[in-house]
């Protein structure tokens, strides 16, 4: 019998053998032509050739600065905005209906404007980073406010909580689980739009990888950014993933 | 030992109160004396939340007037905790007007100790049972300078045994900590063993309907001659009867 501990390494590890190794016979049974599907060797090679190259690191720090700093300012005036038409019924009911269009709209629809308002380089990546994060951000900040449980506040105005310590000691605290999962999510939201971000607009990053490739029929080298795409994500949901392990906020997950 | 119930004061005179067209409260007069543990019983649905809440002052009457002297806190059904805080942040809440900090660290430990969690400071409140954050929430209300405790049905979503544990603790916390108490509860045993004075409240628009004064000193165990005597009184007042072969009618 194997332990569980060992079947939940062993599980996806088997099924990651799995894919290459069905993804190694297709190409091995020429299923699809080589350029159409290029080989795990091949992928490999470029690998190798990507990173002596220098170019796959160069490509990934321009796409995490773009993405941390999109981020943080959408974090930065997102999440206040939110704590602040959570408390305001007024501001929610003006509100609301505007943020939920630019929501809805994918934010690479903004990418003529981007182009046109920041040229090329970071900032017109950034800025599409930005709208596909700060909505979302705003409006599930704004929703678990407006769903805090009254008897905290009331318990609150017992103890004379008042003004910034009611904000910073009450409110803040009470909807942080929900916010580090809207975090979480538009993190991921800014992780897929930017690999399109950069495929206008910029002279480097991992969208603009794939571009070239593409623009050079190498699809082994796309593949490799593809991966490369995947893990990193993957990666930083993990160390997101850390912040709900604040002993402060361990109760929104565990009730 | 602080007894911070003489400087309290809580009175309701002639006050009424409806929610809509729904009339709740009809000139209620009430006195809750220093020091004293006022029960008020009723049928669910009654007012008796409504009365607490026109006590605390987190809602105003339509018309009549209240008083009150000295610092109100609440007990909670439950969840009263802030989740976010151990049980010593929570504890500290209610230590917040003392300013020294060596004197706020021996008054936390002095409560800590007081309702035997000195080993659970560092807790959450999800991780405690219901009767533990109710003890914490209890020692939260007691820190520091409050004078007047509400409690709204505090122990009502305890299983039956722990609800009896906290009706002893709450009489040996109030003995060492003295504080004017106004506790509703649809509970009749509750109210019979914990009462000085049980006020029996009619269905809406809920009025006083019977005053019942038990003397008897605490704590007193259900058995206890008085407070069967005044489960019965009770019962009676509420317009349920007893019969001794087939229980309650």
């Amino acid at each position: 019998m194997i332990k569980p501990g060992v079947l939940r390494f062993m599980l996806p590890i088997v099924v990651l053998f799995g894919v290459l190794f069905l993804w190694y016979f297709i190409s091995y049974i020429n299923l699809f032509p080589a350029y159409a599907l290029p080989s795990p060797g091949d992928v490999l090679r470029s690998f190798y050739e990507e990173l002596s190259a220098g170019r796959l690191l160069n490509d990934i720090i321009a796409s995490l600065w773009r993405v941390a700093v999109g981020f943080v300012i959408s974090a930065v005036l997102g999440i206040p905005i939110g704590l602040w038409m959570g408390q305001h019924i007024h501001a929610r009911q003006a509100f609301v209906p505007l943020l939920n269009f630019f929501r809805f709209l994918s934010p690479l629809a903004w990418i003529p404007f981007a182009i046109l308002w920041f040229h090329i380089g970071d900032r017109p990546a950034i800025f599409l980073i930005f709208m596909a994060t700060f909505f979302p951000l705003v409006l599930a900040t704004m929703v678990a406010v407006a769903s805090i449980p009254s008897i905290y506040f009331r318990v609150a105005q017992d103890y004379h909580y008042k003004g910034i310590e009611l904000l910073t000691k009450v409110t803040f605290p009470a909807v942080l689980p929900q916010v580090i999962t809207a975090l979480r999510v538009s993190y991921g939201i800014a992780w897929v739009v930017i690999v399109a971000a950069e495929m206008v607009g910029c002279q480097d990053g991992l969208g603009y990888g794939i571009w070239e490739a593409r623009n050079g029929l190498r699809l082994d080298s796309a593949v490799c950014y593809m991966i490369v795409i995947g893990l990193l994500g993957m990666g930083i949901d993990r160390l997101l993933a850390q912040l709900t392990k604040l002993p402060g906020v361990r109760w929104g997950y565990e009730r | 030992m602080k007894d911070k119930s003489s400087a309290s004061h809580l009175v309701l005179e002639k006050v009424s109160h409806s929610y809509g067209a729904v009339s709740v409260l009809k000139d209620l007069n009430l006195v809750v004396n220093p020091g004293e543990v006022v029960v008020m019983v009723g049928p669910s649905g009654c007012g008796k939340t409504t009365i607490l809440n026109l006590l605390s002052g987190h809602i105003k009457p339509i018309s009549g007037s209240i008083q009150r002297e000295g610092i109100i806190r609440t007990v909670y059904q439950q969840d009263g905790l802030f989740p976010w805080l151990t049980v010593s942040e929570n504890i500290s809440m209610g230590l917040r007007s003392i300013a020294d900090d060596v004197q706020q660290a021996a008054e936390l430990y002095e409560l800590l100790e007081l309702i035997h969690m000195k080993d659970f400071a560092h807790h959450f409140p999800h991780q405690l049972s219901g009767g533990m954050r109710q003890r914490a929430e209890l020692a939260r209300v007691l820190a520091g300078d409050s004078d007047i405790l509400l409690m709204d049905e505090p122990f009502s979503a305890l299983d039956y045994q722990a609800r009896l544990h906290m009706r002893n603790e709450l009489v040996r916390l109030l003995e060492k900590r003295p504080r004017t108490v106004g506790f509703v509860t649809h509970d009749i045993e509750e109210a019979a063993q914990l009462a000085d004075r049980v006020l029996v409240l009619s269905s809406r628009p809920a009025t006083i309907c019977h005053e019942l004064r038990i003397e008897t000193p605490k704590p007193r165990g259900i058995t206890n001659h008085s407070v069967i005597s005044a489960i019965e009184e009770i019962f009676k007042a509420l317009g349920l009867q007893i019969s001794n072969e087939t229980g309650i009618n």
